[in-house]
């Protein structure tokens, strides 16, 4: 026993094509299937992110430029090692997204800086999880880093040509101990305050541009309120923003050259050439 | 070698024309695009310049200026010291940071027979701030020392390094006493000697012989 179907509204009905219509082009008369049928309301619906998409691409040019990046020939014995780059700016990208969401609660002050910080873990809503991730993504990411440098050096793949990207490599990971350097003294406690007094004495340790180096980390002679607001403008704005930038360049020599092969795989001859050597 | 080298000065001619340039005209020596290039250049420059310019000495600003104020602070009644043994007592020592901007420092009496250098300070008002890179000492007063936390720093009785790290005695502070009140002022630091170097260096620089010379003091202090 067949159920009758239950009443439709017109918009939704399917219509029935028009005479004459053969799906070619639609003219003015909304899109239509190949049949010539008038499209359905699902269907519509699926063509709206393709058309999307299609209007982005036509005026952008992206897909033969993403074809390109994404979609890269990569050398035989490529491995999982060869993912530490990415992960290491996934990280970068966490450490982005957790510090712009603790910035809207954490006040650069003297004062407030050690209470706000404990309000975040303490009272409010997933501000420990956040706080958490932010402080324990930042060792992620340097171990990360140093892997990644490890692979890069043990796979031999800082040579020709790719001695610039292994440079801007070298000054991504001094950015990254940066990060960790003024990061550690915004939470503004015992730890974090004398750890960073010790770290910017160091600092002062260096001979002729040592003792300006550290009034340049201080804001002044002295360790005070301009040294924290210092720290956490160089930690949120300053350095974010030049690591962001030498990731895009490191990328796009990444692209640009390519990956190499594993050190342990030998490079195939062409037979002819191996006759040749005899 | 091609003839050119031989005769340099002839090798170009520095009119357009002669050098083939299309659209050259008589007598003309840089072209309409090349003038255009510098000159769009140059503004762009100087259109960056004016904002970079002021705000790269804005940052970089408290490197050279002295943020310390000049002024004495009251510690307490002149009877509350001795040349026998250290008093601590806070003082502000950076402005408008609340609590952080606090520090502990030790004051004894000058001892004429024990303090030839620095005779002229009524006072001796010790930093609590190691000279080796910054921890706070504290005075323990059986052994009659100063000891860091951080590094095993020690100093003397008279905050000369006696072992550790740190590279130079501890740092002082101007006194005066006015009306029985003891006032604490500007800092100074000493070299082993405990010669007194008006410009107070950071610590972990060295003071002795040529090393002063590799740690130059702040510009304006």
């Amino acid at each position: 026993m067949k159920l009758p179907q239950p009443p439709l509204p017109r918009s939704l009905q399917r219509r029935p094509a028009r005479p004459g219509a053969d799906g070619a082009g639609p003219n003015g008369q909304g899109p239509h299937d190949q049949k010539g049928a008038a499209l359905t309301p699902k269907e519509r619906a699926i063509e709206v992110p393709v058309s999307v998409v299609g209007w982005l691409d036509e005026r952008t040019g992206a897909s033969p430029f993403l074809r390109g990046f994404l979609y890269r020939k990569v050398p035989k014995g490529t491995n999982w090692f060869y993912t530490l780059g990415s992960a290491s700016m996934f990280a970068f990208l966490s450490q982005a997204v957790t510090g712009v969401f603790l910035a809207m609660y954490y006040e650069p002050d003297t004062s407030r800086a050690y209470e706000s910080a404990s309000r975040i873990t303490n009272e409010l809503f997933l501000g420990e999880l956040v706080r958490g991730m932010h402080r324990w993504g930042s060792t992620v990411m340097l171990v990360l880093v140093f892997l990644h440098l490890g692979r890069t050096f043990f796979f031999g793949a800082y040579k020709y040509p790719r001695e610039l990207n292994w440079i801007i490599g070298v000054i991504l990971l001094v950015l990254t101990l940066l990060m960790g350097f003024t990061g550690y003294l915004l939470p503004f406690d015992q730890r974090s305050f004398w750890a960073t007094v010790v770290g910017v004495n160091l600092n002062s340790s260096g001979p002729i541009i040592g003792p300006y180096l550290a009034d340049f980390l201080r804001g002044g002679p002295e360790f005070g309120s301009y040294t924290l607001s210092r720290f956490y403008a160089m930690h949120m704005l300053l350095i974010p923003g030049l690591i962001a930038a030498l990731i895009g360049a490191h990328l796009y020599l990444v692209a640009k050259l390519g990956t190499t092969a594993p050190p342990w795989l030998k490079a195939e001859k062409p037979k002819a050439l191996a006759k040749e050597e005899i | 070698m091609a003839e050119p080298k031989k005769n340099p000065k002839h090798r170009k001619s520095r009119y357009t024309a002669d050098r083939g340039i299309a659209g050259a005209w008589e007598g003309e020596t840089v072209t309409r695009r090349r003038v255009f290039e510098i000159g769009a250049q140059g503004v762009g420059g100087i259109a960056v310049a004016a904002f970079a310019l002021p705000a790269l000495g804005f940052a970089l600003g408290p490197m050279f200026e002295d943020q310390l104020p000049d002024h004495f602070q009251d510690v307490g009644p002149e009877k509350d010291f001795n040349d026998e043994t250290y008093v601590a007592k806070v003082i502000e020592i950076a402005p408008g940071a609340g609590e952080a901007g606090k520090t502990t420092i030790y004051v004894r009496k000058t001892d004429p027979s024990r303090d030839q250098q620095n005779a002229d300070q009524p006072y001796v008002a010790i930093s609590t701030r190691c000279a080796h890179l910054g921890c706070p000492v504290r005075y323990v007063q059986a052994s009659r020392r100063f000891i860091c936390p951080c590094h095993g720093g020690v100093y003397g009785f008279q905050g000369e390094v006696t072992g550790g790290p740190p590279v130079r005695p501890l740092d002082r502070f101007y006194t005066k006493a006015e009306g029985g009140r003891v006032l604490v002022g500007p800092r100074f630091s000493l070299n082993s000697k405990l010669e007194r170097f008006p410009h107070p260096r950071d610590p972990s620089n060295h003071l002795d012989g040529l090393w002063q010379y590799l740690y130059p003091a702040r510009p304006s202090t």
